[in-house]
């Protein structure tokens, strides 16, 4: 989908913006995480800061290493090393929660461009491989055994109209938000029958729960935090 | 899997919020001298004894532990502003605002690892807790608000860990709400499943007992 992409530089111009002022990686990093724990679908993987963020893992990793040759005083060290597995963890932690959100909805991000643009190479590669075992494995334990109707893995049997034998993130959930800016104008097209064409506004740093459908674009453009 | 939170029903660990809260920065006076340290998540020191000094909590507590400073509790955390606090909090179906809203993981920390730098430890502990209770009972009343009409809910100056307490709650009872305020979006998945109207790609296969 041509507007995936363009929608992912613009909010990587917006990170490269954020950075600039001030905040640093470790802090975008720990947004992400927690955007991502708090989202029900899988997010645009954040390629540039998980780069930076690696590049300076990797610096930091070197400097100890130099420190405790040099003999720098013990608690220093341990100070930096400190710093150092606390970033790690932040990291180790957000690429964990993609991968256990592409384990549990791997057909569905499989099929799925949009989504499927918003994976990393590494994750991809992972999907793919992972797609193709479980298939491999319902198909020889169970879907080969069954009538001919209900072989496949995507559907209960021929006459399903779509896939329904495949989970997907519900976008339903409602999720806890806090705005940066006062936002007004939000559609809460999704909201009961009756609200659906209200106007909703956000306060800065006030909380929100929130139906995530209605405001999926403001997270990914970066307007709005979850937590 | 070890140190990762459920990531559907509680989606913070109390650890993980502990780990959050100890990025907020608090004063400290060093008693060591030791050169500025240039660390991945910022720049700190130049360290010199008697010289108060900004550093996130972990490193604070991690200096305590050794006996290389004393901790500043934050302002927030004395007697007469708990007191003040407390009343406020007491007057008011309103959440206060004058406190972070990491309170009681910065506190709890405090408490386990800095107590001696607290000046009236044990009065300033029973103020919090005390806090915590009346401020619990209001999310508990402001929760019997909602209705059927409620499509997102509001909450001003909640803290991270009250957050954390009824968001399962809250999360769960919009989330019904939404769902029977739209009885063409959700047909009943256990009998129509195999010919469920196409309007409704995201609606739920079945839901999950919990």
């Amino acid at each position: 989908m041509a507007s995936g992409s363009v929608e992912g530089e613009q909010s990587s111009l917006a990170d490269d913006y954020d950075a600039l002022i001030s905040t640093t990686d470790v802090e975008l990093l720990k947004r992400a995480w927690r955007n991502e724990k708090a989202a029900p679908e899988i997010l645009r993987f954040e390629s540039d800061l998980i780069t930076r963020v690696r590049e300076q893992i990797e610096l930091m990793e070197e400097t100890v290493e130099e420190k405790l040759t040099v003999g720098t005083d013990p608690l220093s060290v341990s100070l930096y090393q400190m710093d150092l597995d606390r970033t790690l963890f932040l990291l180790r932690s957000y690429l964990r929660i993609r991968i256990l959100k592409i384990e549990k909805y791997m057909f569905h991000i499989r099929k799925t461009e949009e989504l499927w643009n918003r994976l990393s190479k590494d994750e991809k590669f992972f999907t793919e491989r992972c797609t193709d075992d479980l298939k491999k494995h319902l198909e020889e334990s169970v879907l080969s055994k069954l009538p001919e109707n209900y072989q496949s893995y995507e559907r209960q049997s021929v006459i399903s109209e779509e896939d329904d034998m495949v989970p997907e993130p519900r976008l339903d959930t409602f999720v806890l938000c806090r705005s940066k800016e006062y936002l007004t104008g939000i559609q809460l097209e999704d909201g009961p029958v009756d609200d659906r064409s209200k106007l909703f506004e956000m306060e800065p740093d006030v909380l929100y729960f929130i139906c995530y459908k209605s405001i999926k674009s403001l997270v990914e453009s970066g307007k709005i935090d979850l937590l | 899997m070890a140190g990762q939170s459920n990531h559907e029903l509680s989606l913070f660990s109390a650890e993980e919020l502990e780990f959050i809260a100890e990025d907020e920065i608090v004063d400290i006076v060093p008693n060591l001298k030791m050169d500025p340290l240039c660390l991945i998540s910022g720049d700190f020191g130049p360290f010199t004894p008697q010289i108060v000094t900004q550093v996130p909590l972990w490193l604070a507590i991690a200096l305590k532990k050794r006996g290389k400073c004393s901790i500043v509790p934050p302002q927030w955390m004395s007697v007469e502003k708990l007191t003040q606090v407390l009343e406020a909090e007491r007057d008011s179906q309103e959440m206060s605002e004058h406190l972070p809203f990491h309170y009681v993981e910065i506190s709890r920390l405090l408490f386990d690892h800095a107590r001696d730098n607290i000046s009236d430890a044990y009065m300033v502990r029973s103020l919090i807790e005390d806090i915590r209770d009346v401020r619990f009972h209001k999310v508990e009343t402001d929760l019997e608000a909602f209705n059927g009409r409620t499509i997102a809910v509001k909450i001003k100056n909640l803290s991270a860990m009250e957050v954390n307490i009824v968001r399962p709650f809250i999360g769960r009872a919009l989330q019904a709400f939404y769902k029977h305020d739209s009885p063409d979006l959700i047909p009943d998945p256990e009998r129509v499943s195999d010919r469920r109207p196409q309007v409704a790609p995201n609606a739920p296969r079945r839901q999950l007992r919990r």
